[in-house]
């Protein structure tokens, strides 16, 4: 699947000499990794060659309160208006599809390219975002890149690129009742390492994936980078199409027929050779949890913190105020945030929700739900999932990757654990000294009432 | 970009493994839209204290660490965000070359489009230079080699192309530009 769709996308193929120059049927921007890019293509008197395959959104310093989001309260963090701002600017002067901060289409980047169709089957897809893995969920090649990359997609629609190797997944048996794709995707990446993806596109493969809806599939290939992968990708099948059909931007009519018989045809031969394979038993698993300061350092949630002789590691769990043989169900939780590109679609909010009806939050315990999209939050409200949250004791906030990475002054205390549907627990991502604990929706929810991290299959 | 043929330097050791970019440069200081001045936020929460005074034990508030251009890092670094503040900040704050055994895809990429060199050594060689920091070493960029204190030469890989730009301060955009009638041929097919 990755030959096919890098070879239908080389411009001109790499030699010993040069890499492949590769064209991009999509390019997605936020506020945060495009400023520069902007700043140098005015330098050279440079325009943008497709505006037509581009588009702007804001979410990594945006505000998440509605005063400031509509109600005209300016923007808390001064540096991050400005940045703000200059989208808007930027996006005016080169003639880029902008949703602003009050447009009902926003939301965070990698949950909208989905939401209107744009994200497709076989297409290249790039971000000045990691987590533009995502989007391989749909058998899309999609990757982040840094800022002067985004300069040369802007400029001339191509990266240069090295083709890098593949690496399937294979996913065999089903998951059991009450473990998620998060626990999944954390147990592969505790298998591999934070690094044992590095230089590989990988493909998850498998009984467990297929049964997989769009989104669950997100939340596995959002997560590849965190294996070290700049991206991963699953095979368009049946629910791909089913999941695109009715989006905004989708192709129409006779031009769908035609999309899906040449997406039908992407998915990797049988018999194909990947540089690295490894099986993992879906039937084995149980909802997973992180207990140190990358996401590879994961354990079951009804085991205990590990030990390891590596200083390293010590360091790690101490900066987590944990201790090897500590029981993972005994600690204790003061913050939950449920949200962000990996967990912030609307079947996240309703597992967590489902978990949540009916309780309240624990004592001392601050839950903040953050829904990915606009979209998202209006589909949750016509659902009244709002006011689960809001009964509950929880806070529910506008679209944007707040918590997950507190760029937006959305943070959690110096020492408090906090257990987060998002991606990263690196040392201070969620605000200095914050200790982040990543699970499911579904933990998440469970560990809010109870006031400590706790195993969600209690609440079924 | 500047040509980078030769670094000669001492170098300044982080043992720790998988150092992460939001280590690097936190997210809090992603906000601003140029890219200058990341220096002074390079590593910030383990180099400053609470009350923002520099922590004296951290390796790059030591004395002997002023002026040092080669950082040597503990395997992988670089994994996480996509943030290219985190080359911008490690350059501003004056160094020229990264050391390590593993390097994340997207920091490595983002580093050579900035002229920072990654140097990708063996794990004899990276853990003799974390034990014995603050030496002085030469890393070439034509030959590809680390030349240590004691004259003993080691290879490192670096792409041709990528040596080719360093060497020469091109910068990729120049060269996508010239090939802008392939790219709109494939345009043209693929419309």
């Amino acid at each position: 699947m990755f030959e096919k769709v890098w070879e239908n996308h080389v411009v001109v193929p790499e030699t010993a000499d040069t890499p492949a120059v590769l064209f991009i049927d999509l390019h997605l921007t936020h506020e945060v990794t495009t400023p520069q890019a902007y700043t140098e293509l005015r330098s050279r008197g440079l325009r943008l060659r497709r505006p037509d395959l581009t588009l702007a959104t804001m979410d990594h310093s945006t505000p998440t309160r509605t005063e400031q989001v509509f109600g005209g309260v300016p923007i808390a963090v001064d540096s991050a208006a400005k940045q703000v701002q200059q989208l808007e600017i930027n996006a005016q002067e080169f003639g880029v599809e902008l949703f602003n901060l009050q447009d009902s289409r926003r939301g965070i980047v990698h949950i909208i390219g989905p939401e209107l169709g744009l994200t497709q089957p076989g297409k290249t897809i790039v971000c000045g975002d990691s987590h533009t893995s995502t989007h391989g969920a749909f058998g899309a090649l999609a990757f982040g890149i840094g800022t002067t990359e985004v300069g040369h997609v802007l400029a001339t629609q191509c990266l240069l690129q090295r083709k890098p190797k593949t690496f399937a997944i294979n996913v065999v048996n089903q998951l059991p009742a009450g473990v998620t794709a998060k626990d999944l995707i954390l147990a592969i990446i505790g298998k591999i390492g934070v690094s044992g993806g590095t230089g590989y596109v990988l493909e998850y493969r498998g009984p467990a994936i297929e049964a997989m809806s769009m989104d669950e599939r997100m939340t596995i290939c959002n997560m590849s980078i965190e294996a070290g992968a700049r991206a991963g990708m699953i095979a368009p099948d049946a629910t791909t199409f089913e999941y695109l059909r009715n989006t905004p931007r989708a192709p129409k009519g006779a031009d769908w027929d035609a999309a899906v018989a040449r997406w039908s045809k992407l998915p990797t031969d049988p018999g194909a050779k990947f540089d690295r394979e490894i099986d993992i038993d879906a039937a084995t698993l149980v909802p997973m949890v992180t207990y140190g300061t990358h996401p590879g350092m994961v354990a079951p949630v009804t085991g205990h913190v590990p030990s390891s002789g590596d200083a390293v590691f010590e360091k790690a769990l101490q900066y987590m105020g944990l201790a090897a043989g500590q029981i993972i169900s005994e600690v204790p939780v003061q913050n939950v945030f449920v949200g962000s590109c990996t967990n912030g679609r609307l079947s996240d909010l309703r597992k967590a929700a489902g978990v949540l009806r009916g309780h309240k939050l624990a004592a001392g315990v601050k839950m903040l739900v953050v829904p990915g999209s606009q979209a998202v939050k209006r589909a949750a409200e016509a659902e009244g999932l709002d006011q689960v949250f809001k009964s509950a004791g929880a806070e529910w906030r506008e679209s944007g990757c707040s918590m997950c990475l507190g760029m937006n002054g959305d943070l959690v205390p110096a020492g408090h654990y906090s257990v987060s549907t998002s991606n990263r627990n690196f040392e201070g991502r969620q605000g200095k000294g914050a200790r982040t604990l990543l699970a499911s929706p579904e933990t998440a929810a469970a560990s809010a009432i109870r006031g400590r991290v706790t195993d969600p299959r209690e609440f079924v | 970009m500047p040509a980078v043929t030769q670094i000669r330097s001492r170098t300044v050791a982080l043992p720790a493994t998988n150092i992460d970019t939001d280590q690097i440069i936190p997210a809090r200081f992603l906000t601003a839209t140029s890219k200058a001045g990341f220096g002074k936020h390079l590593f910030a929460d383990w180099r400053y204290d609470a009350d923002g005074n520099p922590k004296p034990d951290f390796a790059l508030n030591k004395p002997d660490a002023k002026g040092a251009a080669i950082l040597v890092a503990g395997r992988n670094i670089g994994c996480g965000s996509s943030r290219e503040h985190a080359p911008w900040a490690l350059q501003d704050f004056g160094f020229a070359a990264v050391i390590s055994t593993e390097f994340a895809d997207i920091f490595r990429t983002n580093c050579l489009k900035n002229g920072l060199l990654p140097v990708l050594l063996d794990e004899k060689t990276h853990a003799w230079l974390l034990a014995n920091p603050n030496i002085e070493v030469t890393i070439d960029v034509a030959s590809t080699t680390l030349t240590l204190p004691d004259g003993t030469q080691v290879k490192f890989p670096l792409e041709g192309f990528a040596k080719y730009c360093l060497l020469n301060g091109v910068d990729e955009l120049g060269f996508l530009l010239s090939k802008n009638e392939a790219i709109a041929a494939y345009e043209r097919a693929h419309r």
